[in-house]
C-alpha cells in the first residue's frame, strides 16, 4: 500500500496545519498522526511515520518519539474493529473483568490479539472518561457503554453484519 | 433543588445548537464583556467571584489570570484543558457534549480578558465525537459573528481551535499539555518558568479547565460578588460532580457545595443510595488520585462533624483522616469491593501513564503495581506492606509534576485506612482468591475514629 494522502486527506491535512502560527507546523503532529492512522488501515507503519515527517518538514525521529508515546497510535496491524475495553478502578468495580473475560471467550482471542478473520482486536485500556456508564469500551469513534454480555453479543453481531455488507 | 449555573439549561431540547442556546439567553456575557467591560474589569470580577480551578488543584482562577505576562508584541494564548482523564471524572465530557456553546462563550470572554486571539482547546483523543460537536459549535458561533474577526464590531479577533490528544493522562498536567500541543511527547516541563511567562511556543499562556472557563459565563452575567455568595467559605459557586461506582444513579450533578456527603450519596436528587441496598464501604471523593476514605470518615470528619461536599470540608483532617474535592470524580465502593484490587487497578493506571521522565515515578509506579499484584494474587508477605509504604513516600514530592503524588496518594491512603485488609490478603492467600474482606474494618476499633 502506498502511504500517501489522497486529495480529501490532503485537504484535511492543510486544514489542521493552518491552525498554528507560521513555522509552528510541528504542532499539528498529533492530529496528523490521527489522520494518517484513519487513512491507512488503522495503524502506522514506519513508512507512514516517515511520510508524516516529510509532510510536516520535521525529522522522522520527532515523529517516532511521539507515535510511541501516545497509546492511541497503533504501531502494529489491528483488526477492522478494535474493542478498547476499560479496566481501571471505576469500571473494575462495575464489573469490567467479566466483560473482558466474555469477549476473550466469544472471540477466542487474548488482549492484544486479532481474530483470524481480521475483524476484531481486543485491547485493554485505562480510563476513558465514561466511569458513570461502566463497564464500557471504545470502538472507533464511539463509546459503547453499560456493557452486558447480551450487549457484547449484539455489538459483535452488528459489526459482523456491517462488515458483510461492505 | 440547589442552584444550577452551568447545567441549568443542559436539558433544553436542541440546546446543543447555537440557535436554541442563544434563544435561551446564551452569549449575553460576550456582549456584556466586550461592549461594556475591559480585560482588567473581567479579571477583577473573576477574582471577586472566588472561582477556583475546577480541574483538581483548586487554584484561584483570577489570581492565575493576573500572573500572565504582557510583553510588547508577543502574542498570548488561552488554552482550555479538556484532557479529562482522571479516573472517576467525566464532568467536562458531559458539559461539552450537551452544552458546548457554554464552553465557547466562557472561552470568548476569557480570551478577551487575557488578550488571546488564538485559543486552543486540547481535548483527550478518545473524545473524538465531542471534537466534532465542538467544531460544529465553533462554526455556528463564527457564522453568528461571535468568533473570528472583529467580534460584534468591537475590534476583538478570536479564533478557537480544537486539538485532539492521543491517549495520555499526563497531558492533563498543564506543561505536558503545552508540550503535546507543540507536537511533542507529553513530558512535563520544569517550573519556573511558569506558563504565564513562557508557555505555548514560549509565549505567555494560561491553561484552564473546561468547567472553570464555563463558570466565567455566570460570573460575568451575575457579577463576581453575587457568584461568591453561592456556596460556603472559599468554596464559592457551583461544582460539577461526576458520580460513579456502586450507586443507583451514576451521572454528572451540579452542586452548590453546601450539601453534605451523606445527602449527596443517599438523596434521590443525586446518587440515590448504594446499588442493591448494599452498605457503603469506601469512597474516593475527588478523582482516583485523592485519598480513599472509609465510610465512617467519609460521612463525618474525625471530630465527628458532618462532612460537606466542598474544598475545605473534604480535606478536613488532612491526609490522616481527610481527602480532597479534587476534580469532583466521586467513586463509591460498596461492601463487596476489594480495596487491594481497587488499589492495584489504580497503581496499574499510574504506571501506564507515567511519562518516564523522573526515576521515582517511572520506577516506583511499576514496583507498586507489581507488589500490589502479588498481594492481590495471594503471594504477598507482610514486609510488602511496609515496602509499598516506603516506595510511595519516596515518590511523593520527588518528581517534576504532580503525577508522582497522584500515584503515591491512593496507595498510601489504602494502607492507612485499610491495612487490615492487606494483612488479611497476606494471611489468607487462598481464601482471599475466592472471597473478600467486606466490612470487617468496621469491627476493628483501630479503624473507628474517636
Amino acid at each position: 500500500m502506498a502511504y500517501i494522502f489522497n486529495d480529501t486527506q490532503m485537504a484535511e491535512f492543510k486544514r489542521l496545519v493552518a491552525r498554528y502560527p507560521e513555522g509552528k507546523q510541528k504542532s499539528a503532529l498529533l492530529p496528523v498522526l490521527h489522520l494518517a492512522q484513519d487513512s491507512f488501515d488503522g495503524w502506522l507503519p514506519t513508512e507512514a511515520l516517515d511520510y508524516v515527517a516529510s509532510l510536516l518538514q520535521i525529522e522522522p525521529i520527532e515523529v517516532y518519539e511521539v507515535a510511541t508515546f501516545y497509546s492511541m497510535y497503533n504501531l502494529k496491524p489491528v483488526g477492522k474493529y478494535v474493542f478498547e475495553v476499560c479496566q481501571t478502578g471505576p469500571c473494575m468495580i462495575s464489573g469490567s473483568d467479566s466483560i473482558i473475560d466474555y469477549i476473550k471467550q466469544v472471540l477466542s482471542i487474548q488482549p492484544g490479539e486479532t481474530t483470524k478473520d481480521g475483524l476484531f482486536t481486543l485491547k485493554l485500556v485505562e480510563c476513558l472518561g465514561a466511569c458513570g456508564y461502566a463497564p464500557m469500551m471504545q470502538v472507533g469513534k464511539i463509546f459503547r457503554e453499560h456493557l452486558t454480555k447480551e450487549k457484547v453479543d449484539a455489538i459483535i453481531a452488528e459489526y459482523r453484519q456491517t462488515a458483510n455488507n461492505n | 433543588m440547589g442552584v444550577k449555573l452551568l447545567l441549568e439549561k443542559a436539558n433544553v431540547p436542541g440546546i446543543r445548537s447555537f440557535e436554541v442556546y442563544r434563544r435561551e439567553g446564551g452569549y449575553r456575557s460576550v456582549e456584556k464583556a466586550l461592549k461594556e467591560m475591559n480585560p482588567e474589569l473581567i479579571v477583577e470580577e473573576v477574582k471577586k467571584s472566588g472561582l477556583r480551578g475546577r480541574g483538581g488543584a483548586g487554584f484561584p482562577t483570577g489570581m492565575k489570570w493576573s500572573f500572565i505576562a504582557k510583553p510588547e508584541g508577543v502574542p498570548r494564548h488561552l488554552v482550555c484543558n479538556a484532557d479529562e482523564s482522571e479516573p472517576g471524572t467525566f464532568k467536562d465530557r458531559y458539559l461539552m457534549e450537551f452544552i458546548p456553546h457554554l464552553l465557547l462563550e466562557g472561552l470568548i470572554v476569557s480570551s478577551f480578558a487575557l488578550g488571546s486571539n488564538d485559543t486552543y482547546i486540547y481535548i483527550r483523543g478518545e473524545y473524538a465525537w465531542i471534537t466534532d460537536i465542538l467544531e460544529e459549535a465553533i462554526e455556528e458561533a463564527k457564522a453568528a459573528g461571535f468568533l473570528g474577526k472583529n467580534i460584534l464590531g468591537t475590534g476583538f479577533d478570536c479564533n478557537i481551535h480544537v486539538q485532539r490528544g492521543a491517549g495520555a493522562y499526563i497531558c492533563g498536567e498543564e506543561t505536558a499539555l503545552i508540550e503535546s500541543l507543540e507536537g511533542k511527547r507529553g513530558n512535563p516541563r520544569i517550573k519556573p518558568p511558569f506558563p504565564a511567562i513562557q508557555g505555548l511556543w514560549m509565549r505567555p499562556t494560561v491553561v484552564n479547565n473546561v468547567e472553570t472557563l464555563a463558570a466565567v459565563v455566570p460570573i460575568i452575567n451575575m457579577g463576581g460578588d453575587e457568584y461568591a455568595k453561592i456556596g460556603v467559605g472559599r468554596s464559592t459557586g457551583t461544582k460539577l460532580i461526576s458520580a460513579c461506582g456502586n450507586i443507583n444513579k451514576p451521572g454528572v450533578y451540579e452542586i452548590d457545595m453546601t450539601i453534605s456527603v451523606e445527602e449527596f450519596i443517599y438523596s434521590d436528587e443525586y446518587c440515590g443510595g448504594i446499588k442493591g441496598g448494599k452498605q457503603l464501604k469506601a469512597c474516593i471523593p475527588g478523582g482516583s488520585s485523592v485519598p480513599i476514605l472509609p465510610a465512617n470518615l467519609l460521612l463525618k470528619t474525625a471530630k465527628g462533624e458532618t462532612r460537606y461536599m466542598n474544598y475545605e470540608s473534604l480535606s478536613d483532617g488532612g491526609f490522616a483522616t481527610g481527602s480532597m474535592l479534587g476534580s469532583g470524580g466521586f467513586i463509591v465502593l460498596d461492601e463487596d469491593q476489594c480495596i487491594v484490587k481497587n488499589t492495584l487497578t489504580l497503581a496499574r493506571f499510574y504506571r501506564h501513564e507515567s511519562c518516564g521522565q523522573c526515576s521515582p515515578c517511572r520506577e516506583g509506579t511499576g514496583w507498586m503495581e507489581k507488589i500490589l499484584y502479588k498481594i492481590e494474587h495471594g503471594k504477598g508477605s507482610m514486609s510488602d506492606i511496609d515496602l509499598l509504604w516506603d516506595i510511595q513516600r519516596k515518590i511523593e514530592g520527588n518528581t517534576i509534576c504532580p503525577l508522582g503524588d497522584a500515584a503515591a496518594w491512593p496507595v498510601a491512603a489504602a494502607i492507612r485506612h485499610f491495612r487490615d485488609e492487606f494483612e488479611w490478603h497476606i494471611n489468607n492467600p487462598e481464601l482471599s482468591q475466592t472471597s473478600n474482606f467486606g466490612l470487617q474494618h468496621y469491627a476493628d476499633p483501630i479503624h473507628v475514629p474517636a
